[in-house]
């Protein structure tokens, strides 16, 4: 039985299968990215993530519906996620709520949002349409290689641009705030609007990312952002576990973090695609990510308490 | 002459309304004349910190004002109070950024009280200038400007800090019992950094200490606190002829209790 199990499987079918796994893997990248600035930089942990994915796929998809350019409506997208970006921080800092349950209050009421916005559930973009920025259809065939082309180049000047706002004045008040809020406070940096504009910022990357990834699959879904914060810290957390010590200390050691980051995406989807190829049933993958974050968030404990035995 | 700081019937309890109540500032006056060097020693629970920390705004004082060289700050939110303040606090740690290196902690003290826009955050001519700042530590650091701050130990840190509060020349610095989690050769060292910065930039000064002998020796004015109050202020000729002993009998006389039990003997 066993046997007959492995002479099923076709590793050709896992290699075909890895244009779109590395390109699901960059456009959640971006997600991931935003992440990365409310979890590490800001040190905030911020679920509105779940909601506002799908709120910038929902103003993609209606907006490429009412006939606006796939690539003009991007900008509503990483809009649509500020502003959720924003109630966020509004909840915490003038109402007082504590970081984690005020991105819960705006994730949950974005699902409110995401549905009124698109009328029901889900909602498809047309098949003719071939302006889109990024498809599944175009990892295959003839200029697969100019669209991967252009998707690294995009996530290149993504990580230029973010590298580039943190060493700024304002990025650098964001940093201090989140490294030490106490500290920042009394080099009179106003910490609430910092945190307010790292969530904006962050969020505005969540629903750019959900703009793309809509268009990639050819339709949004009220569902489509659950566990995406899993996702993302999935992506940060390999990335830093993996590839931190190579360039820890280095001069642009950021920039480096930030690619880190896309990488870290792209390799939990060659996990996910490898564990789907194992045949293991689609229901069981959100469970599938809560493992792999899990994992990964252990081994730098795991390892502090079980250190390697020294030779005597 | 004009006051630096004017502060006027300071009053501030903590938990109010319940058990934990606490009166911690119960009608503190001061005036502080410009290049003034205080020391402010008390025991335990005398009001110290919290008067420094009601100065700089951490809560919202119940009664009272703070003035600052003519502007009341008294309803200022703390990080609109900063750009007259430099600040050490007691835990090396407080005072800078630890995961980010000595000179961008510095470039953000440069920019106390200034609009933070999409400049770059440190400047080529602003790096040569910190590096002759840290050389004057003496502790190696100007060789270190791209250095986590978080590596430092806790006495380079606090001198990084030092560094940082008087880069923009404060109205008035607050040193919060900076050297008491130091050990005693470093706490040396960085006391002789805050007279050395106080004295070349003329700046108006407010040191927390639980060391008697080091409150005596730096400074041009003492003042004791008890209960939420100051109970005894001296400066001049005659803080300079002030021996451990007379503080020690200063304050039974008014605590009426024995001062050995309380760590401001440790000298």
């Amino acid at each position: 039985m066993l046997l007959n199990y492995f002479l099923s499987l076709d590793f050709s079918t896992f290699l075909r299968a890895m244009p779109g796994t590395a390109a699901q893997g960059m456009i959640w990248g971006i997600m991931a990215i935003g992440v990365y600035i409310t979890y590490r930089i800001l040190d905030f942990p911020d679920l509105t993530v779940d909601g506002s994915l799908a709120t910038g796929a929902a103003v993609a998809v209606m907006m490429i519906q009412a006939g606006y350019h796939p690539a003009f409506v991007l900008i509503f997208s990483f809009l649509a996620g500020m502003a959720a970006g924003f109630i966020t921080g509004i909840l915490h800092t003038a109402l007082g709520i504590p970081g984690i349950l005020a991105s819960i209050l705006t994730q949950v009421s974005l699902y409110s949002v995401n549905l009124r916005i698109m009328g029901k559930s889900n909602q498809g973009i047309g098949l003719g349409n071939t302006n889109l920025v990024a498809s599944a259809r175009y990892i295959t065939g003839e200029g697969s290689a100019f669209f991967f082309i252009k998707l690294i180049l995009a996530c290149l000047i993504l990580v230029a641009i973010i590298y580039c706002f943190f060493g700024t004045e304002l990025g650098a008040s964001i940093r201090a705030t989140g490294c030490n809020p106490q500290m920042a406070r009394a080099q009179g940096i106003n910490t609430n609007y910092t945190k307010v504009l790292a969530l904006m910022i962050s969020n505005g990357l969540v629903g750019l990312s959900g703009g793309i990834l809509s268009q990639y699959q050819g339709a949004a879904d009220v569902n489509m952002g659950r566990g995406a914060i899993v996702i993302g810290l999935a992506a940060v957390i390999i990335s830093e576990v993996i590839f931190e010590k190579l360039y820890a200390g280095k001069k642009i050691a950021f920039a480096y973090s930030l690619m880190a980051v896309f990488v870290g995406a792209i390799l939990y989807y060659v996990a996910y695609a490898l564990v789907l190829w194992l045949k293991m049933p689609s229901d069981y993958m959100k469970l599938f990510s809560a493992v792999v974050v899990t994992i990964f968030l252990s081994i730098p404990y795991l390892k502090t308490r079980f250190p390697k035995k020294r030779r005597a | 002459m004009e006051y630096i700081l004017e502060i006027k019937n300071l009053h501030k309890t903590f938990n109010k309304g319940t058990i934990n109540e606490k009166v911690a500032l119960d009608g503190v006056n001061l005036n502080l004349n410009p290049g003034d060097f205080v020391t402010i020693i008390g025991g335990n629970g005398a009001g110290k910190s919290t008067t420094l920390n009601a100065i700089a705004g951490v809560w919202d004082i119940d009664e009272g004002s703070i003035i600052i060289d003519g502007v009341d700050i008294t309803r200022l939110n703390e990080h609109k109070r900063a750009r007259y303040l430099g600040r050490v606090f007691q835990d090396p740690m407080t005072g800078t950024a630890a995961t980010m290196s000595i000179e961008e902690n510095m470039a953000i003290a440069a920019r106390r009280g200034d609009r933070r826009g999409f400049r770059w955050g440190i400047s080529k001519k602003e790096r040569e200038q910190y590096k002759e700042q840290l050389k004057m530590l003496g502790l190696g650091l100007e060789e270190r400007l791209s250095t986590k701050v978080g590596l430092l130990s806790g006495g380079q840190r606090q001198a990084v800090t030092l560094l940082m509060a008087a880069l923009k020349k404060p109205k008035l610095l607050l040193l919060d019992e900076h050297t008491a989690a130091l050990d005693p050769k470093t706490a040396a060292k960085v006391l002789e950094i805050s007279d050395k910065l106080i004295e070349e930039n003329h700046l108006t000064a407010m040191m927390v200490t639980h060391n008697m002998k080091d409150a005596i020796a730096h400074g041009n004015r003492l003042i004791m606190m008890h209960e939420g109050k100051i109970i005894y202020d001296v400066s001049g000729e005659e803080k300079k002829k002030l021996h451990v002993s007379d503080l020690l009998e200063k304050f039974e006389e008014v605590s009426g209790s024995e001062f050995a039990n309380d760590r401001m003997m440790l000298s």
